[in-house]
């Protein structure tokens, strides 16, 4: 256990449920900071909640998150509007402002939050479209962009002002091999440069190994492992094992609960 | 049987939340409408698309509401002889009723389920969730000024419906059916007062305004995130809409110009 | 985007829905013939003012002068008392102009007509018009007339 100055994020005893769902039970988490940390799991386990809890747009029902120190539970809308600020977050589907074209999805967080001038805003908004490698798709629509296209912009949009932390909703999700090592490398290359910590959200095993310095790995409301990159690869534990290789048969289930096949099947 | 009464009070308790949550939406539209101040732009760009292109079915509208009038009241009137009084009848008929009525109708229809829609669909697709990540509250940046455009538009919308409405009734009273031209502007001058009658018709269109804005923007914004949701949420502002101006314009006729 | 473009749509949009606001003030109401209270007020009193109400129009030959201002009832003489505003423009009515309750129409609404009189003096703000003559009520017509006839066979 690292101790606690060395953690952007620490998550302890997190449970949540959507309704009668639960979704965590008891979960314990640490981001350390200047890193990048994946978090893997199956579809439905609740990536997508964590970032959300983490963000401050959901509230647990018990334990406690805190990032840079401040407890998110904790903050009221003045000071979660301040933490985010500096929290950049690429969404699963993108949430490009489908009336702004893709040059004015991204300028649209500094003309938000700062007086920069337009010739400002416009070297600062290219240079990250360049990033993504879309600066000549600067005038298109969000309507007229893949969705893999759409999720690069949001990454462009998502680091438009420099943030501390960024999280990544499924960032290599609908890419092709090439724009998927670009922004493998980008990611990688955007945290060590910029001194960001990175959080992402993955379910391509090889990518995010490949870029993750820390990976966790929930399934059933719970971590199952978690730790460095390196030492997951070799991992003992049949789960990891699972989770890793892509085998259908394991611990993990492929099925969301339901009741026996054959007894549904043969009913009535 | 119990499970009747239990989904009853289910129900109750659901309307009660929905109505507290209407309620917290309001204030917090109505204390976001102050930063405004600062980006008219906004609230420009929803006036394009809530008033501008409301304009064309308002004024067709209003000049056929307008011509019809005209037609119903000549021939109603010239069995009295009274023909004279059709700016009267025309212009009073607009300017207390169905000025302000009719056109909160067509706009609940073309600008209240657009803004429905509109804010449904920015909350299915993430987009106002993405926004409160990046920190810009989507109620004042998204909600507020749509609220304001629409609040404002409704008002001047109505006043085009009744003046356009007015002159369809001159059009079709005095060029096609030879009633007397002067006698129409003098007899609906002497007999429509600008407080009473104008004054309460305009009181009347912004308190409409009011609900319409505060209507489709909350069930936008209250909308499930799903294209079903949006569906609904687009119907119930339309269906809400027209309920709450025809109960509204009930109480306020009832004040205004009933007997004391 | 077309910002420019956008702003001058909607600034012609505002400037329509005020000049509609205009047309309905000026030329459709009252606004014109309102006088801004600097007519004066007269006063007449009636035993029965039928259905007159405050704002009906106060005549002469027809040409509307002015509009009932209010509406008193005097507990001591059993009459109402209406307040009457002339506007400015009419002045030198005769002291014994006379003022009657008519009905525009069969059905019609309730105005006040005056009848200017022969008299040297002028009419002054304030002044109470000494002549008048009530509204006529259709059912006190009716009654006096059915009344009539019932006399009438009873003395053959
Ligand atoms: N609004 C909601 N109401 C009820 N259940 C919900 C709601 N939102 C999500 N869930 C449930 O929470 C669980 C976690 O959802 P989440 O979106 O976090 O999954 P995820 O791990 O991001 O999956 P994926 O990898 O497919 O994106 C899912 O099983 C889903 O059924
Ligand atoms: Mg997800």
């Amino acid at each position: 256990m690292t101790s606690t100055d060395d953690n952007l994020i620490e998550i302890r005893e997190l449970r949540f449920a959507h309704g009668p769902r639960v979704i965590f039970d008891g979960i314990d988490l640490s981001v350390p900071r200047g890193k990048v940390t994946a978090i893997m799991g199956p579809s439905g386990t609740g990536k997508t909640t964590l970032l959300r809890l983490i963000g401050g747009q959901i509230a647990p029902d018990a334990g406690a998150i805190k990032v840079d120190g401040l407890d998110v539970t904790g903050l009221d809308n003045k000071g979660l509007y301040a933490l985010r600020r500096r929290i950049g977050m690429l969404f699963q589907g993108g949430a490009l402002l489908t009336d702004l074209n893709v040059y004015e999805n991204v300028a649209f967080p500094l003309r938000e939050h700062t007086d920069l001038n337009e010739s400002l805003i416009r070297a600062l908004v290219l240079i990250k479209l360049q990033s993504v490698g879309l600066r000549g798709a600067q005038m298109l629509m969000p309507s007229e962009l893949s969705g893999g296209m759409a999720r690069r912009v949001a990454l462009a949009r998502a680091i438009a002002l420099d943030p501390m932390m960024v999280m990544y909703d499924e960032p290599f999700a609908g890419q092709d091999p090439i724009s998927m090592g670009v922004l493998v490398k980008l990611i990688r290359e955007l945290n060590d440069a910029l001194g960001l910590t990175s959080i992402i959200v993955s379910h391509d095993v090889a990518e995010a190994l490949a870029i993750a310095d820390y990976v966790y790995m929930i399934s059933n409301g719970r971590v199952v492992q978690g730790g460095p990159a390196n030492e997951l690869a070799d991992s003992s534990s049949e789960w990891v094992r699972q989770f890793m290789g892509g085998l259908s048969d394991g611990p993990v289930p492929f099925h969301y609960p339901a009741r026996d096949y054959a007894e549904e099947l043969l009913e009535r | 049987m119990t499970g009747a009464i239990q989904q009853l009070g289910i129900d109750t308790l659901n309307s009660l939340a929905r109505l507290g949550r209407r309620a917290q939406f309001l204030l917090q539209t109505l204390s976001g409408i102050g930063s405004l101040l600062w980006r008219p732009g906004l609230v420009v760009a929803q006036l394009e698309s809530v008033g501008v292109r409301s304009l064309v079915i308002i004024v067709v509208s209003g000049l056929f509401v307008g011509m019809v009038l005209g037609l119903q009241g000549y021939n109603t009137l010239v069995d009295f002889g009274a023909e004279e009084s059709l700016g009267v009848v025309v212009a009073l008929s607009l300017v207390r009723e169905l000025g302000p009525v009719v056109a909160a109708l067509l706009f609940a229809g073309r600008a209240g389920s657009a803004l429905a829609a509109e804010i449904g669909l920015m909350k299915a697709t993430e987009q106002l969730d993405g926004m409160a990540m990046m920190a810009v509250d989507p109620v004042k940046r998204v909600i507020a000024p749509r609220f304001l455009a629409a609040f404002i538009a409704m008002p001047l919308l109505a006043a085009v419906f009744s003046a356009v409405g007015v002159l369809g009734g001159y059009v079709v009273g005095v060029e096609w059916l030879g009633v007397d031209g002067g006698a129409y502007w003098s007899q609906m001058q002497g007999k429509v007062d600008l407080y009473e009658d104008v004054y309460n018709g305009v009181i009347k269109s912004i308190v409409f305004g009011f609900a319409i804005a505060w209507l489709a923007t909350f069930e936008g914004y209250d909308a499930q995130p799903t294209a079903e949701g949006v569906a609904k949420a687009t119907t119930r502002t339309v269906v809400q809409s027209a309920l709450v101006v025809l109960m509204l314009d009930f109480i306020l006729t009832a004040l205004m110009f009933g007997e004391i | 985007m077309n910002t420019r473009a956008t702003e001058i749509g909607v600034g012609l949009f505002v400037l329509l829905g005020l000049l509609a606001l205009g047309f309905l003030a000026v030329q459709v109401s009252n606004l014109s013939s309102m006088g801004n209270g600097d007519g004066y007020r007269v006063t007449a009193r009636f035993e029965n003012i039928g259905g007159l109400k405050v704002r009906s129009p106060v005549t002469v030959g027809g040409v509307r002068v002015g509009k009932v201002h209010a509406i008193n009832y005097d507990m001591h003489t059993f009459e109402a008392v209406v307040v009457m505003d002339i506007q400015p423009q009419y002045t030198l009515f005769p002291e014994d102009t006379s003022a009657s309750i008519f009905t525009a129409g069969l059905l019609g609404e309730q105005y006040i007509s005056l009848e200017p009189g022969g008299a040297e003096a002028i009419l002054q703000a304030g002044d109470q018009i000494m002549l008048t003559q009530s509204a006529l009520v259709l059912e006190q017509i009716i009654g006096q007339f059915l009344f009539g006839k019932a006399s009438e066979s009873g003395d053959l």
